[in-house]
């Protein structure tokens, strides 16, 4: 069985009169631990598929099965528990919260999900200090560098252990080293079993993944397998 | 998310914004500071009128000449179209009624008071023994006037402080003789300062006997009878003796009005109690002003962190926890503008009671509870709307928003 399954995925916008489709009768099943890159041009859907993936949008008709679990007709509240336990989010823009420390920030998750202080502490110490960002626990966002965001967002994404890490041009805003940095990263967690979900325009970022989605016009147009590296 | 964690990060959001925050708890405690300032001002107006009142002595029954009330048209009136005086027999018949302890017959005048060369005007209070005891007066030298047969028209007076003063300096004055009108009075006793009660100052009268009053001004008539009752329950049934007492007196017809105390404190009690309540009724709007206000901060909150409650609900936020967090919040605002607002008011009366002594301006307790409570109920009750705005965010839009 599939990690992720959908089958027949409709996602239709209603702009005015017109109808959009973002996505096309797409059906993909991605395996546990794939390293997956989702390209294609601006409003291929790539974006909407990742929004699908992660639960935050559904779509008009088709199924999607997360582990074997029909996730589309959820509760909104059932949703929010598949995205707190399941999936981790990681953005082109960072989305740190402003006012938060960089261990609050990655702490947040462990809040949503109701775990006490103590241990939220524990884990949050280990997270800062396997993504080197101990010497910054206490800084705010605007303190730290493009590279140590996107640490501290990874962390946050990873701080629930997901079983999906969903990552939105991930290197989008930052220079060439330290997206090479945070692609490491990222191939790190993949490494280590996590299913890694890439959307991106950047082809060397697309070229490492051993799988690529090609898409357009809201279809998937390649479905390119690499072997796994020797 | 629990509920320590939401407050936690409620005030993590409310701190974060320190001038919006700032404005807002002073918009709040502004709309608190006037409900327990207003307040105290009304109430202590009232507390102000029901002492004064009170210091006129305790479970008082005031009667005086005519009915004010209209009866019914009968042969009585017709026979006596006038109201007849009352005398000092009538006051002494009134001391029958069983529950009455004291009485004191009232006669004024005003005439003059002169010693040793020394003269000024003094109003002429003619009355018992027993007025000192019921007004609960203090004797600074002396004694009051004696208990004796109000038929009799001693030679003897008693002066207020002030009066005293000006005639006799730092001369002692008890045991001297002065003229008031055209007969000479022993002084037997000067009383001690009382201040303002009732319009009339005490401190510049002169008492002497009623029978003594009496004959200095030609008449017959009293200006009032003053009735103790026994206790402050017995005033309502005291009432009613002496008006039976009375109407036996007039041949059944009741032609004198008879006052409780109670009955005038209780008049002035609710119209400066309506009063606080209507001043209070004003500061409310401020409250509400407030409250609106908080509606308005929430609302920009929830768009100024669009992206945040994006994020929150990629990371698995349910709506309940944004809802939560975002009233929590308001509450925080609210709350804060209470306790600031209440510190605020308190110095206000404060200052209040520092520029008018006589006023004793202290918010009541209702008001302080209504002030704090109206608050965080108007503060919470209007972020009610942001904060379901705020969970019902559609999360890809709200996460694409920067």
């Amino acid at each position: 069985m599939a990690q992720i399954e959908l089958s027949g995925i409709e996602r239709i916008f209603k702009l005015g009169d017109s109808e959009v489709h973002a996505l096309h009768e797409l059906s993909v099943s991605i395996e546990c631990g794939e390293y997956v890159a989702v390209m294609g041009p601006s409003g291929s859907g790539k974006s909407t598929l990742l929004n699908l993936l992660g639960l935050l949008d559904r779509p008009n008709a088709g199924t999607y099965r997360l582990e074997g679990r029909d996730v589309t007709t959820l509760s909104p509240d059932e949703q929010a528990e598949v995205r707190r336990t399941r999936i981790g989010f990681v953005f082109q823009s960072f989305h740190l919260v402003p006012r938060l420390t960089a261990a609050e920030n990655i702490a947040l998750p462990l809040m949503l999900a109701g775990i006490p202080p103590a241990e939220r502490h524990t884990r949050v110490a280990q997270a800062l200090k396997d993504f080197g960002l101990e010497p910054r626990a206490s800084h705010r966002p605007e303190e730290l560098s493009g590279g140590q965001r996107q640490r501290v967002a990874i962390a946050r994404a990873t701080i629930m252990r997901p079983a999906v890490i969903l990552a939105d041009e991930p290197t989008g805003n930052l220079d060439r080293t330290t997206g090479q940095d945070v692609t490491h990263l990222l191939e790190e967690l993949n490494a280590s079993g996590v299913t890694l979900i890439v959307v991106t325009h950047d082809p060397v970022m697309g070229g490492r993944a051993r799988r690529r989605l090609m898409m357009e016009d809201g279809r998937l147009l390649q479905d390119v397998r690499e072997p796994a590296p020797a | 998310m629990t509920p320590a964690d939401t407050l936690r990060f409620a005030t993590r959001a409310a701190t974060g914004y320190p001038l919006r925050t700032a404005l807002m708890v002073l918009a709040m405690s502004i709309g608190v500071a006037a409900v327990v300032i207003l307040t105290a001002l009304g109430d202590g107006a009232r507390r102000y009128v029901v002492n004064e009142f009170s210091a006129l002595g305790s479970n008082l029954v005031i009667v005086l000449p005519g009915r004010t009330a209209t009866g019914g048209f009968g042969l009585g009136n017709l026979i006596t179209s006038t109201p007849r005086d009352l005398t000092v027999r009538d006051a002494e018949a009134l001391l029958r009624a069983p529950l009455v302890t004291r009485m004191a017959p009232l006669s004024v005048g005003n005439s003059e008071i002169a010693y040793g060369g020394r003269l000024r005007e003094a109003m002429v209070v003619g009355t018992n023994g027993d007025y000192v005891d019921i007004r609960a007066f203090r004797m600074a030298e002396g004694s009051f006037l004696p208990r004796e047969d109000l038929g009799r028209a001693s030679a003897v007076a008693v002066l207020g402080t002030k009066l005293r003063e000006e005639l006799f300096g730092s001369e002692p004055a008890v045991g001297r003789m002065v003229r008031v009108g055209d007969r000479r009075l022993r002084v037997i006793g000067v009383l001690g300062k009382t201040g303002q009660g009732l319009g009339m100052n005490t401190d510049e009268l002169v008492f002497m006997p009623v029978a003594t009053a009496q004959a200095m001004f030609n008449t017959n008539n009293l200006f009032r009878i003053i009735v103790e009752a026994r206790s402050r329950e017995a005033i309502g049934p005291a009432k009613q003796q002496l008006e039976d007492i009375m109407r036996l007196r007039r041949e059944g017809e009741l032609d004198v009005t008879l006052i409780t105390q109670d009955a005038v404190l209780g008049t002035f009690d609710r119209i400066l109690g309506a009063l606080t309540m209507a001043v209070a009724g004003i500061a409310a709007i401020s409250l509400a002003v407030a409250g609106i206000l908080v509606m308005n901060v929430m609302l920009v909150a929830v768009t100024q962190r669009t992206a945040e409650i994006g994020l929150l609900k990629a990371l698995g936020a349910t709506g309940r926890n944004i809802r939560l967090a975002f009233l929590t919040e308001a509450a925080l605002l609210s709350l804060a503008g209470a306790i600031t607002g209440y510190a605020l008011g308190h110095l206000g009366a404060w200052g209040l009671r520092l520029a008018f002594p006589v006023l004793p301006a202290w918010p009541p307790d209702w008001a302080v509870f209504a002030g704090i409570g109206t608050a965080l109920t108007t503060g919470i009750l209007f972020g009610v709307m942001p904060a379901r705005r705020a969970a019902r965010l559609d999360p890809v839009q709200a996460l694409s928003r920067r």
